[in-house]
């Protein structure tokens, strides 16, 4: 049996969901006969790669570089999971849509710096104005809340998906938990 | 302006940034730098939110020190309410803290940097990475993965969930220690002494092979900054500032952390959105200081512990003044979390330990507070201000990794003008380029609290702005 390739990405996040992922410990370990990661930031690929099994999105879409990622990655996968609060509902990342983009770009590189303060703009993404959770721009096959969803909700996704079934994830996860 | 390279995204680092190397006409580095590319705005969207909720909403920075956020968002809160927070709770937070230590620098040690340190800097990258250190030394790996996994218990065992837990609060904890999860967490320590002993063995032994990497990677002098007790020891959780120069002359000490502005300035560059703070007395960008790992080992007395000690006598003989080569940041992170597990250790066995009074209860009694710890990646600043009602109207955060950030230019400047040869990115460019960032373990998720976008990209960019090759 081919092994099932994974893909692992975070937008705007916190890294927390991925950090539950390693929270599987030696289920991680044991599982690395039947999984492949192919992409994300524990692996060393530059560019994601074509003919993904399974995506991982941790975080909500936050800036126009998040959105050309996200799509391409809907494009290379066949099951695009909505991981985490942040990428379900966009979570924290979004309380910065009742301000301006400018105010809070202004309140960390202009008002609480002491010396060559201006906006970043040279080589960096430039910010949407709304933060959003993924789903707004690309479809999702499984949505699995949490902040971070548990690692047995995570184990059991993966097992699910291993055996070829959309999980049913009702029950194994909630939001916030 | 010479040519530019790009690597991106930058792998195996805890967040998103990309790297872009200039070269000049003729064709060599001239100049380096690091982008942070995300920015996520903590700073201004936590106005008008209760500051009672900020221990919550800031450990949502980071996934991986998110109980540093907690306690240096706690302390600030404990100014706020002008509380003296009870002895125990006080021990507490610093036993929980010992949880993350051995945690969060197990992810950066055995997760993200132990593929370079065991299967070689040009190993296939294919398999560079923890699966493939578990097919080819599957009992560090194993090791690797029951220490995170010990500091991630503990975590749990004081504050029922692993990763954003809800445990410290503004005037202490809120709940006790119970004397069943005390002897659960001792049952764990010789074990952990032993997988961090074996692999401090295993990890001096491999220094032979990376003398290259040691002599470039980020190795120059710098300030360097750092907690230390009273008796200049090494605190993660309620020291005091300590500042050393690139001789080892401490210039600054005991400095009460809520002074921190008079000491440290923040600069802005356009090409990211990662600040660069600086030793304000030198000013910028001539201010340029490390703190870390490595750092703390180098401006302390010493560890407090005995077998830290013994590690940190050895660690300190490396060079005559303080420990230059950012390269030995891995070294120093296994000798903290021997001095973790000790301190672990040391706080479960004092008899106050299950005093079950943890908390202060108050109003909002003055309207600014800092909160200042160590965070795995170094030293983190938190700075509120609430109105009347304890609203908040303004925050500054100073991240661990912020304050590495003009070392981190520096150092891919270094590792660049000794790997890249000519207008073409080889791995073994690339891959070291990476690695020295890796050194610093930068937690981009957190230094961009104020924003990021995926992982890590390098471009070589030529002297006429084309980008000439990118990885
Ligand atoms: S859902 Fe929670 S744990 Fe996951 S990225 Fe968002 S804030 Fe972090």
């Amino acid at each position: 049996m081919s092994k099932m390739r994974i893909a692992t990405t975070w937008l705007d996040g916190c890294s927390g969901c991925h950090m539950s992922l390693l929270d599987l410990d030696d289920r991680l370990a044991d599982m690395a006969q039947q999984i492949e990661i192919v992409y994300g930031p524990l692996v060393d690929a530059l560019e994601f790669p074509e003919a993904v099994d399974v995506a991982l999105v941790e975080g909500a879409v936050s800036s126009d570089a998040d959105v050309k990622k996200v799509r391409l990655i809907r494009e290379r996968s066949k099951i695009l999971v909505s991981f985490g609060d942040c990428a379900v509902t966009s979570n924290v990342p979004a309380m910065r849509n009742e301000f301006r983009v400018q105010e809070v770009l202004q309140r960390g590189y202009e008002e609480n710096v002491s010396c060559h303060g201006q906006i970043p703009g040279v080589g960096v993404p430039a910010l949407m104005p709304q933060v959003r959770p993924v789903h707004e721009y690309v479809e999702v096959d499984v949505f699995l809340p949490g902040c971070p969803p548990p690692a047995d909700a995570i184990f059991f996704l993966l097992s699910e998906l291993l055996q070829g079934r959309i999980p049913d994830l009702t029950g194994k996860s909630r939001f916030g938990a | 302006m010479g040519q530019q390279v790009v690597i991106e995204p930058v792998s195996r680092i805890e967040g998103h940034g990309k790297i872009s190397i200039i070269l000049d006409d003729a064709g060599r580095v001239a100049d380096a730098r690091l982008h942070v590319t995300q920015y996520r705005g903590f700073e201004k969207f936590c106005e008008g939110r209760p500051f009672t909720e900020m221990p919550s909403l800031v450990e949502r920075i980071c996934g991986i020190c998110p109980i540093s956020h907690s306690l240096a968002s706690v302390k600030a809160c404990d100014e706020i309410l002008g509380v003296q927070v009870p002895t125990t709770a006080m021990k507490l937070r610093r036993l929980l803290n010992c949880g993350e230590f051995i945690q969060s620098h197990s992810v950066s040690f055995f997760y993200l940097s132990s593929p370079d340190l065991l299967l070689g800097m040009d190993s296939d990258p294919a398999k560079r990475n923890i699966l493939g250190v578990l097919e080819k030394h599957p009992a560090l790996a194993r090791d690797g993965i029951r220490l995170r996994q010990i500091g991630q218990r503990i975590i749990e065992w004081f504050a029922g969930k692993r990763i954003h837990p809800a445990w410290v609060v503004p005037g202490g904890v809120n709940a006790p220690l119970t004397a069943d999860h005390r002897e659960n967490m001792l049952a764990l320590v010789p074990e952990a002494v032993d997988i961090i002993q074996r692999t401090l063995a295993v990890f001096k032994q491999s220094l032979e092979n990376y003398r290259e990497e040691i002599r470039t990677f980020a190795n120059f002098p710098t300030y360097f900054m750092g907690l230390v007790d009273a008796q200049g020891n090494l605190d993660h959780v309620d020291g005091k500032l300590r500042f050393m120069d690139a001789k080892g002359n401490i210039v600054a000490d005991q400095i009460d952390p809520a002074r921190y502005q008079e000491y440290i300035g923040e600069a802005v560059e356009e090409y990211s959105y990662l600040k660069s703070p600086y030793y304000k007395p030198l000013g910028y960008p001539e201010g340029i200081y490390r703190v870390g790992p490595a750092a703390r080992l180098n401006v302390c007395n010493g560890c407090g512990t005995p077998l830290a000690d013994q590690e940190w006598a050895e660690f300190r003989s490396l060079e005559r003044g303080p420990v230059l080569s950012s390269f030995y940041n891995h070294y120093a992170r296994l000798i903290e979390i021997l001095y973790s597990i000790e301190t672990l250790d040391r706080l479960l066995q004092d008899p106050d330990i299950l005093n079950t009074r943890t908390r202060a209860f108050a109003q909002p009694n003055y309207t600014a507070g800092i909160g200042v710890v160590e965070a795995p990646r170094g030293t983190l600043f938190h700075h509120y201000q609430v109105d009347d009602c304890g609203l908040m109207t303004w925050a500054n955060m100073i991240v661990a990794t912020g304050n590495n950030n003009l070392a981190m230019n520096r150092g891919v400047l270094q590792v660049a003008k000794r790997f890249i040869d000519g207008p073409k990115l080889t791995d073994a460019a690339v891959n070291r380029i990476q690695a020295v960032v890796r050194a610093f373990d930068p937690c981009l998720s957190c230094s961009t609290h104020v924003l990021g976008q995926q992982e890590f990209s390098i471009a070589l960019i030529g002297p006429d702005g084309k980008v000439l090759d990118q990885a």
